[in-house]
């Protein structure tokens, strides 16, 4: 008799990747990406709105100009003058930066698995949006913490339940936030929940990891100072360009303390000994032309405001009078939360048969809450699409009520 | 012969699909055979076919749309031999709801079930019914989509009160949903092959978690395989018995695997057919050709074999 494994390694993972495991809404999704299907899933940025022959040309002067460094290796903390770069975008919204207190990262993303490396030992608590960022989640998860989940409501993190935690005993290691049209919510934190924020992680000795990709993408309203500029000693702040540039060049980077720098350049060393010194090059030089990255950034900002307006009108239109949705005022998601008794992992599938997809809201918690929310995202397809995609949604909701009251009389 | 091997196509099902059409071309240029892959999803199926003019069809798709009768319907229009059943034979054999009939008929042991329509629950009341399933299936149940494959959609009820969550989530991938008693025990995979249908050794499945879920199918070391099946020599038979009659009964060609659970008496219970099953290196019925002593190859030929011998 021989016993068949599908994988023979089987017994020798580690234990923290327990839970990587194959998925029905991975395989929903192979069948979400294809072109028939309106895919308000996926959070890609609309790179379509950049001008391509000025990105051509960007890439041929590094080549031509920069050759050999562009092909070879560089330091693990990220060429100075693309930190200079770093430093100009962030003084954009308020924060003021040293370039030597900055790291480049494989988009900000490395910088969160980066930060988990050096901040979380199995068992920590750390302090997360519910719902929050899944790419988070899933980068500190692979460090084993528990998750302490705080609320949000249209403010943002409900600061008081984070104080309420900590009266109660509870230490986090370091508290995560979104703030600006955070990823699923949507939502902005008020100015008055920023001071509390960073009031009681000053008090209590608790850093803040503030992860801002969204901030330069307002389309309303004035924008709010970041923690950063409000506490710079007690925050860790997160910058990219994916979203005001290209998410393709993976060009992130954190900006915190220099012994929290020492430790992350070390860490990233160990991970990949430096980042891409070609798309930092090409990065450097597309944000070198003032008029050039600012005229391209206006054009995305109002394409994505455009785009919120169409999701927004659409769903005023079509959507059912028991579900209720944020309205953010920049970025690209809106967050949906329906009837308790609904289900959008399960309806996922019906979903796709009618060619529209989403995100069930249970990718958002770490504790499998979330089951009656769906995050809808507005950045990449165009408004016809938009307005298309929540019609079809919208029918699925009308049929999915009339089930559920066949079965609970009412 | 010049083969093409269809796979892909728009079901959820659509990598492990892909998966099995590139492991089929290899074994079938292996044979010598020239073989190219066409994804439906990709290109427009009759103007492919139109361009490249193939001797046969090697069907690898997986899910509604490539086991339900569809592209072998277009195929026999097209007069375009193909592997596998036949096209009204997979519109049975795909559907739970009419296979499960059909295996009733045939005397197959199949765990009893009720069938619950969307329409009927939306339009019909239908939902007061439920309670009605519950009393005549017995809790704990097994609730499914009538036409889905990989057991997306499917879900284990233990309380009546979670009856309908599962019920929503099965209508979720079909019109209608099964709700089947839950039958404890092995969980084994006869694979059959051939003009004959020949059967191959049986594999027993043994998920870590204890149950055969999507996750645990295509999650490499989330489940354990044993061929051949530790059952014993008697239920072996009773098994093999079951697959067979079962496959001659809703008429399965060239290649199928039935799945069944062999109770604590020995008892086997047929859950379905596949008239696709998944072909890749670590699918089950290439498993159980090669504890046969066959590669992969060898039961491609054997499969040629009987689907050229129609034509």
């Amino acid at each position: 008799m021989a016993e068949f494994s599908i994988d023979r390694f089987v017994d020798r993972y580690a234990e923290r990747t327990s839970g990587m495991s194959a998925s029905e809404v991975r395989a929903l999704f192979a069948v979400a990406s294809r072109p028939e299907v309106v895919s308000l899933a996926g959070g890609m940025p609309y790179v379509e709105a950049l001008p391509a022959q000025d990105v051509l040309e960007v890439a041929t002067e590094v080549v031509r100009d920069l050759g050999p460094t562009a092909l070879q290796y560089g330091g693990g903390e990220g060429q100075m003058a693309l930190r200079e770069r770093a430093a100009m975008l962030m003084a954009e919204e308020g924060v003021d930066a040293d370039p030597d207190d900055v790291v480049i990262t494989t988009g900000a993303q490395q910088a969160l698995d980066l930060l988990g490396k050096i901040f979380i030992d199995p068992g920590d608590t750390i302090a997360v949006e519910a719902p929050a960022y899944v790419g988070a989640l899933t980068a500190f998860d692979a460090y084993e913490p528990r998750f302490l989940t705080i609320e949000l409501d249209d403010e943002g993190m409900i600061v008081e339940q984070l104080e309420r935690a900590i009266v109660r005993g509870e230490r986090p290691t370091f508290v995560y936030t979104v703030p600006n049209f955070g990823n699923p919510a949507g939502v902005t934190m008020s100015g008055r929940r920023r001071e509390q924020l960073v009031a009681l992680c000053r008090e209590t000795g608790i850093p803040i990891i503030e992860d801002n990709p969204y901030g330069l993408l307002r389309f309303d309203g004035e924008p709010l100072p970041c923690l950063r500029s409000l506490d710079p000693r007690n925050v860790i702040y997160l910058g990219t360009v994916s979203k005001t540039f290209s998410p393709g060049v993976r060009v992130g980077w954190a900006l915190a303390d220099p012994s929290v720098i020492q430790r992350l350049v070390l860490a990233k060393e160990a991970a990949d000994l430096c980042g891409s010194n070609f798309t930092m090059l090409i990065t450097e030089r597309w944000f070198s032309d003032d008029a050039r990255w600012r005229t391209a950034l206006t054009g995305l900002v109002d394409t994505y405001r455009s785009r919120r307006d169409a999701m927004l009108d659409a769903l005023d239109e079509h959507f059912p009078s028991t579900a209720t949705w944020t309205r953010p005022s920049g970025g690209f998601y809106v967050w949906v939360t329906l009837p308790d008794w609904s289900d959008t992992t399960s309806m996922l599938a019906a979903a796709v048969e009618r060619r529209v997809a989403y995100v069930p809201g249970t990718a958002f918690y770490p504790d499998a809450r979330g089951a009656d929310r769906m995050r809808l995202a507005y950045c990449y397809p165009t408004e016809d699409r938009i307005r298309e995609g929540v019609a079809r949604l919208a029918t699925l909701l009308e049929d999915d009520a009339r089930l559920y009251r066949s079965m609970h009389g009412s | 012969m010049r083969i093409a091997i269809v796979a892909g196509g728009r079901t959820p099902e659509r990598d492990v699909s892909l998966r099995s059409g590139h492991r089929m071309t290899l074994s079938l240029e292996d044979l010598g055979h020239e073989g190219w892959l066409l994804d439906p999803a990709e290109a427009p199926l009759v103007e492919a076919l139109a361009e490249r003019r193939p001797d046969l069809c090697w069907l690898a798709l997986h899910g509604k749309e490539g086991e339900d009768g569809t592209v072998q319907r277009l195929l026999d229009l097209l007069e375009i031999p193909y592997t596998g059943t036949a096209a009204f034979d997979c519109e049975v054999a795909f559907d739970k709801v009419l296979a499960k009939d059909a295996l009733r008929r045939a005397g197959v042991p199949t765990p009893p079930w009720v069938v619950i329509e969307g329409w009927a629950l939306r339009d019909l009341g239908g939902g007061a019914a439920l309670g009605k399933a519950v009393e005549r299936i017995g809790l704990p149940c097994v609730v499914k989509p009538s036409r889905s494959g990989s057991a997306l959609g499917m879900s284990f009820v233990e309380r009546e009160a979670d009856l309908p969550q599962a019920v929503m989530a099965a209508l979720s991938f079909s019109g209608a949903a099964l709700i089947e008693a839950k039958v404890e025990g092995r969980e084994v995979a006869a694979a059959l092959a051939g003009a004959d249908l020949e059967p191959l050794p049986l594999v027993e499945i043994v998920p870590k978690q204890g149950i055969y879920d999507y996750a645990a199918r295509y999650t490499a070391g989330a489940t354990e395989y044993f061929c051949p099946a530790r059952t014993s020599e008697g239920a072996s038979a009773a098994v093999t018995e079951a697959a067979s009659t079962a496959a001659s009964a809703l008429r399965l060609r060239d290649l199928t695997r039935v799945d069944l659970i062999v109770d604590r008496s020995d008892q086997p219970w047929v859950l379905e057919v596949n008239v696709s099953p998944g072909m890749t290196e670590t699918s089950l019925v290439p498993m159980a050709a090669l504890a046969s002593g066959r590669t992969l190859s060898d039961l491609c030929d054997i499969v040629l074999r009987s689907a050229t011998a129609r034509t």
